[in-house]
């Protein structure tokens, strides 16, 4: 496994000054600078260290459970007439790609010194993968989130405290993920010196977005490798992944962006339809914007608020998407489209019947899409199954038809 | 005409009092009669506060300002509205506070061209960094004379500051701990790294804001730089007020006496 590193001159890629075409950058007040500005002119180098890499790996392998195995899913296959494979990101320790990124950046955090965590988190997946390294390294660790998914997800909240985090509700605005995000980003200016922000998504600040995308990368890496060897050809016809901010996405097409043969498809929240007035999905609703210090598309009113959006899964309920994802969807390099709240039910019903694994809502999203690609019974489908359906069974119970 | 903060910095250098309020708070229509209230009791400068949902950079008090603000429907549109026609009465220099967001999607350029119609000198967008303002904005600001008021914070090294100072129009905004607004930290751990921007004898006037809230910490603050920003303490006060005018008085001569 190597973090990749070389950017070459791809135009999918962050340029120089943390850009994706027109989206990306660094909208941070002076008080955050010393810490962004640390981030930025050190994560090349302590990412390409070769001691950092191996630690890395390390920790990947026989910690998180690396390689998670590329799944041939023979009925799924059968139902949709393609070849179908599911990239196993739910057999991670904890349960979804997320802990990728929280190993990558806590071996960061101690290189830089940082004694104190702190992290966003919606459903709690990331706060969990986050309050996990933290145990694991003995580091303090705060996770913020919203008042409102405190009490969705209150297993997860659980977990957290568990493993010796403490869990701050985000009381401000609509009281979920932004506001979460909010709060974390303020503890991080009245905390300058010894405090790591993890992010959990491919958004905010450069360099976050190409940070975690690149930590997040091993998930194609690994693609790549485990294609060729079941199918003698490491290229795809699609990649198909969920996109909240953009992570596990991110993750899936790195090493695919400037293979154009390769269509990458990223699937939105539709909510209960996007134009219902519940949805999340940012492409069709949003316009380009400031959030969360990066310029890039986001849901927001005709005065510049951002809004709230709806999805039925906590992790997807996010009004923006990462920069690199803004820049593939206006050049063109990936077809984005929505699934709402019940096609999204339905795809975790059928892959737990058809397969036996029942998917995170979020990940469900992607898998609702199948039916919707113009599929050829030769086309190979990699589908990124970002998290395991644990941390749902409440929602999938409640919805289950009568 | 030369933009009013600079005609105030060149009659008073001394215990400068800039007064931040939300616009559109505590009500929706007290934008102008706060405004009105400031000056007549002794604000030297004002800084209205466009809301904002997702205010990054304050703390509580601000936030549910911002919010409130919202809520009673304020909006850069209305705020421009309740602006038009306020410089027959207001003399004093006005400073708009806000993030990029609003401001990018009313369109800078029209959001500095409706400023300069209805009588603003002054910009402070404390998520605008300095390198995106000087490639793309900078010419516009400059185009209709309105000052971009930077931040510098006790973590900020003197190189940045320098390049900050240079940039900066009317004066520089010192943070003075690294927190968001309202923070209660104690003013005299800051004082060596007052003494270390009154040293740098930079080239714009300096005022001190964040966790000024009374004549102590306005005293304080004023002894090492021109003057003092009060947000959270005003916002506190006029919060609960049944008579504008009356609350600001008592706030103001509290401070100035
Ligand atoms: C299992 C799972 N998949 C996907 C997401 C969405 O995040 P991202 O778009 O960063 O991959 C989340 C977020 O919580 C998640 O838990």
């Amino acid at each position: 496994m190597d973090i990749a590193i070389n950017t070459g001159n791809s135009r999918y890629q962050v340029d120089k000054n943390g850009y994706y075409g027109r989206f990306g950058g660094a909208y941070i007040p002076e008080m955050l600078y010393p810490n962004v500005h640390e981030l930025q002119t050190k994560y090349l180098d302590i990412l390409s260290d070769p001691s950092f890499q191996q630690e890395f790996e390390a920790l990947l392998k026989d910690y998180v459970g690396r390689p998670s195995p590329l799944y041939f899913a023979k009925r799924l296959s059968e139902k949709y007439k393609a070849k179908i494979y599911l990239k196993r990101e739910d057999l991670n320790h904890t349960g979804a790609h997320k802990v990728n990124n929280t190993i990558g950046q806590i071996l960061l955090a101690k290189r830089l010194g940082k004694t104190r965590i702190i992290a966003e988190t919606g459903a709690g997946q990331h706060g969990v993968a986050t309050a996990t390294v933290c145990a694991l390294m003995g580091l303090e660790c705060v996770v913020y989130m919203g008042s409102i998914d405190i009490e969705r997800q209150a297993p997860n909240v659980a977990r957290m405290k568990m493993l010796g985090a403490t869990v701050v509700p985000a009381t401000s605005g609509s009281k979920t993920l932004k506001d979460a995000t909010n709060e974390a980003i303020r503890d991080w200016i009245n905390n300058p010196v010894d405090t790591h922000y993890i992010l959990g998504t491919a958004a905010g600040p450069h360099p976050y977005p190409d940070m975690v995308a690149r930590f997040q990368s091993v998930i194609s890496e690994e693609i790549k490798k485990q294609l060729l060897e079941k199918t003698g050809s490491a290229h795809p016809d699609y990649v198909v992944a969920c996109i909240g901010g953009g992570s596990n996405a991110a993750g899936a097409f790195f090493h695919y962006l400037d293979e154009e043969e390769v269509k990458l498809v990223a699937v939105e929240a539709g909510g209960k339809g996007v134009h219902s007035g519940f949805s999340a999905a940012t492409t069709q609703l949003g316009t380009i914007g400031i959030i969360h210090a990066s310029k890039t598309l986001l849901m927001q009113t005709s005065d510049g608020q951002i809004v709230e959006p709806h999805s039925i899964s906590a992790g997807l309920d996010y009004p923006g998407i990462g920069p690199m994802h803004a820049h593939l969807y206006e050049s063109g390099r990936a077809q984005f489209l929505d699934a709402t709240d019940e096609e999204a039910l339905a795809a975790g019903y059928e892959l737990s019947l058809l397969e036996g694994i029942i998917p995170a809502m979020e990940s469900a999203h992607a898998l609702a899409k199948l039916k919707d690609l113009p599929l050829n019974t030769d086309d190979v489908v990699v589908v990124c199954l970002s998290g395991r359906g644990d941390k749902d069974l409440d929602t999938y119970i409640r919805n289950m038809k009568k | 005409m030369q933009n009013r903060i600079d005609q105030l910095f060149a009659k008073k250098q001394h215990g400068v009092l800039n007064i931040y309020c939300t616009a559109g708070f505590p009500k929706l229509n007290d934008t102008l009669p706060v405004m009105t209230a400031l000056q007549q009791h002794g604000a030297d400068l004002i800084e209205l506060g466009m809301p904002f949902s997702d205010p990054l950079a304050d703390g509580p008090v601000i936030q549910d300002s911002s919010t409130k603000a919202l809520q009673n429907g304020m909006s850069l549109h209305t705020l421009f509205t309740q602006l038009a026609g306020f410089r027959q009465t207001i003399h004093v220099p006005v400073i708009l506070m806000g993030y990029f967001n609003p401001v990018l999607t009313y369109g800078v350029e029209a959001f500095c061209a409706k400023c300069a119609e209805v009588g603003i000198d002054g910009i402070i967008v404390p998520d605008l960094p300095m390198a995106e303002y000087e490639s793309e904005y900078r010419t516009v600001f400059e185009k209709y004379n309105l000052h971009l008021i930077f931040l510098v914070t006790p973590e900020t090294s003197e190189e940045r500051i320098r390049k900050i100072d240079s940039l900066s129009k009317g004066f520089l905004y010192a943070v003075s701990s690294s927190s968001t607004t309202g923070k209660d930290k104690n003013m005299n751990d800051q004082q060596a790294y007052f003494e270390r921007l009154k040293s740098l004898q930079l080239s714009n006037p300096v005022l001190i804001g964040f966790g000024i809230k009374d004549k102590a910490t306005f005293d304080t603050a004023s002894a090492y730089a021109n003057g003092a920003i009060i947000g959270t303490a005003f916002i506190k006060a006029i919060e609960h007020s049944q008579d504008i005018d009356k609350t600001v008085e008592t706030f103001i001569s509290g401070i100035i006496q």
